[in-house]
């Protein structure tokens, strides 16, 4: 696989074409905003937090597709996580999208997200995978 | 004696005339030729040739600019205007005559108009500074386009929020051009100040300065113009422009980066106080007063970029071996012509149609985010920008917030502007 077709995974493109809860979410309980001032990109997750977990998500962006994959992945595994296990699901997806782990085969928790693995080999578009992650998970853990 | 003048004289007149001739039937440009003039041009990404199509970013320089800068650190380099040994001097003679190379290239009336300064932000941070800054009161205006780059918009922010001075927007039209009766009747006696950009960054236009100029002028108003976009694709003459200030980087001149250049009119340099404070901007020093030396040295503070604007003479040098006209008349054929390749790509959108464009193309592609089409197009060797490209408020007029372009130099070609088509083409079948 080349870089480019690994970067541009099936799962990726079908996410960029087919976003996952995309719009604002009906009775969100918060909601967090990210922003790349290095290319303009935006984006904005909405999220209800029930005494438990995370009830639903959802997000509104305009970005590429590794942004707006990685954002529409996040609102398919991040329901029904706690916030702990949110935050350690980013904590997990960040280490391995850099240099931390840069060889390691993602783990079977990350589910998708282990399209972005071709990410790695774009240090500049790293930013771009974890941009809705930032805007939802800097927020939540206030 | 004087008939052989007037034989020598004649002889030159005809050589002059055949040479026009020979030029008027010389539709293009040797470009395989001007391309070895360029070293990096020959870099391979990948296995496939360079395409670099980033030039409004920043152009790539000539051998003849990186041999003038290595011959200058290896042969004359000193500090300048300090010492009086022999590198002292052959370092401040060759900073001076970098100089006068750039008065001679802006037709300025003298060279002591010509101030080195970082580039192109740290020149309009200047004037902002310097003139803006200390001239302009509470509710006195400074016009500015929707099309400016942050670096022509920020500076005059950070002054109007100390001097309580109004910024106002000139709009553009549906083509990218400025809407020239609205810029009238923004026009008054509170103006004090028009900033635009001579070309574009984004769209391309190149602004009607001189009419501009004038009309800003029966206002008493002073006009700045943001030549970055502008002087590495046309001449430009000050003078007949008859702007007060003009402001470029080097670095878009096909020399090095961190050497560009204020112009400004003698009487109003003289009239503005210092930018920044140090060394050789001085006249005399106590802990009481300070007085400061006439423009341009009351302007250049510290050490400059010494070697930057060796380079940059040396890169004015370059071109002024090539026939600009014809390099214009290259180019412009080169942008009709990407443009109606790319014009024919399905969902393809090009911002900015004005009549007169600098050879550069900002687009969208339906489906496709400008930062997945840099990343496709560099896998196959082109390199284009993507993003905002500092003018964020001209991206927010057109409901953006990012673009791709294309930017072309005359040592690009056809057989590139074609690659790029194809690539677009081939990124457009990857997204589906």
């Amino acid at each position: 696989m080349s870089d480019l077709t690994e970067l541009y995974q099936e799962i990726i493109l079908d996410h960029n074409k087919y976003p996952r809860n995309y719009g604002c979410l009906d009775n969100y309980t918060d909601k967090g905003e990210g922003h790349n001032p290095l290319c303009g990109d935006e984006v904005t997750v909405y999220w209800k937090l029930g005494p438990e977990d995370i009830k639903a998500l959802s997000f509104q962006a305009r970005g590429c597709a590794i942004s707006q994959a990685s954002a529409s992945m996040m609102t398919q595994i991040l329901k029904g996580k706690s916030v702990e296990e949110a935050q350690e699901l980013f904590q997990l997806l960040r280490r391995h999208l850099t240099q931390e782990c840069e060889d390691e085969e993602f783990p079977e928790e990350l589910g998708e997200l282990a399209a972005l693995a071709g990410v790695r080999k774009y240090p500049a578009r790293i930013k771009c995978a974890t941009l809705a992650w930032h805007a939802m998970c800097d927020k939540i853990s206030d | 004696m004087p008939v052989v003048f007037l034989a020598r004289g004649n002889f030159l007149f005809e050589t002059r005339l055949i040479l026009i001739k020979l030029r008027s039937m010389i539709t293009t440009i040797d470009v395989a030729s001007i391309r070895r003039d360029f070293p990096i041009l020959r870099t391979r990404v990948g296995g496939r040739p360079l395409v670099y199509l980033d030039n409004a970013a920043t152009t790539q320089k000539p051998a003849a600019v990186l041999s003038a800068l290595e011959k200058h650190y290896k042969e004359s380099n000193a500090n300048i205007n300090r010492g009086v040994h022999y590198l002292a001097e052959r370092a401040t003679d060759a900073y001076e005559l970098a100089r006068k190379t750039v008065a001679r290239f802006l037709n300025v009336a003298r060279s002591e108009e010509v101030i080195f300064v970082r580039g192109t932000t740290e020149g309009i941070n200047l004037v902002a500074q310097s003139y803006a800054l200390p001239f302009l009161k509470k509710g006195d205006e400074i016009l500015l386009t929707t099309m400016e780059h942050h670096a022509n918009i920020v500076p005059w922010q950070l002054v109007s929020e100390r001097n309580g001075a109004k910024l106002r927007i000139i709009p553009i039209t549906e083509s990218g051009e400025l809407d020239m009766e609205v810029f009238e009747s923004l026009l008054g006696e509170r103006t004090k100040i028009v900033s635009l950009a001579h070309a574009s960054n984004t769209l391309g236009t190149v602004n009607p300065v001189k009419e501009l100029v004038d009309k800003a002028h029966a206002y008493g108003a002073i006009v700045l113009l943001d030549g970055a976009q502008a002087v590495g694709h046309f001449p430009v003459d000050v003078q007949d422009l008859d702007c007060d200030f003009y402001v470029f980087s080097g670095h878009k001149l096909f020399s090095t980066t961190g050497a560009g250049v204020v112009y400004g009119k003698y009487e109003l340099l003289q009239s503005m106080p210092p930018f920044q404070g140090g060394g050789d901007m001085i006249g005399k020093v106590t802990f009481e007063k300070t007085t400061y030396k006439e423009p341009p040295a009351r302007f250049e503070a510290g050490t400059p970029n010494i070697g930057g604007a060796v380079a940059l003479g040396a890169a004015i040098d370059y071109l002024s071996g090539l026939d600009r006209v014809v390099l214009m008349e290259y180019e412009h054929d080169l942008l009709q012509y990407a443009t109606s390749l790319l014009s024919d790509i399905e969902g393809l959108r090009i911002y900015g149609r004005a009549s007169d464009k600098v050879s550069l193309i900002s687009f969208t592609l339906d489906g496709i985010h400008p930062h997945d089409i840099a990343t496709l197009l560099d896998a196959d060797g082109i390199a284009i920008r993507a993003g905002h490209h500092c003018t964020q408020p001209l991206h927010r007029h057109y409901g953006l917030s990012a673009t791709t372009r294309a930017s072309f130099a005359f040592y690009n070609t056809r057989e590139e502007a074609e690659q790029l088509a194809a690539s677009l083409e081939k990124s457009k079948r990857l997204f589906g």
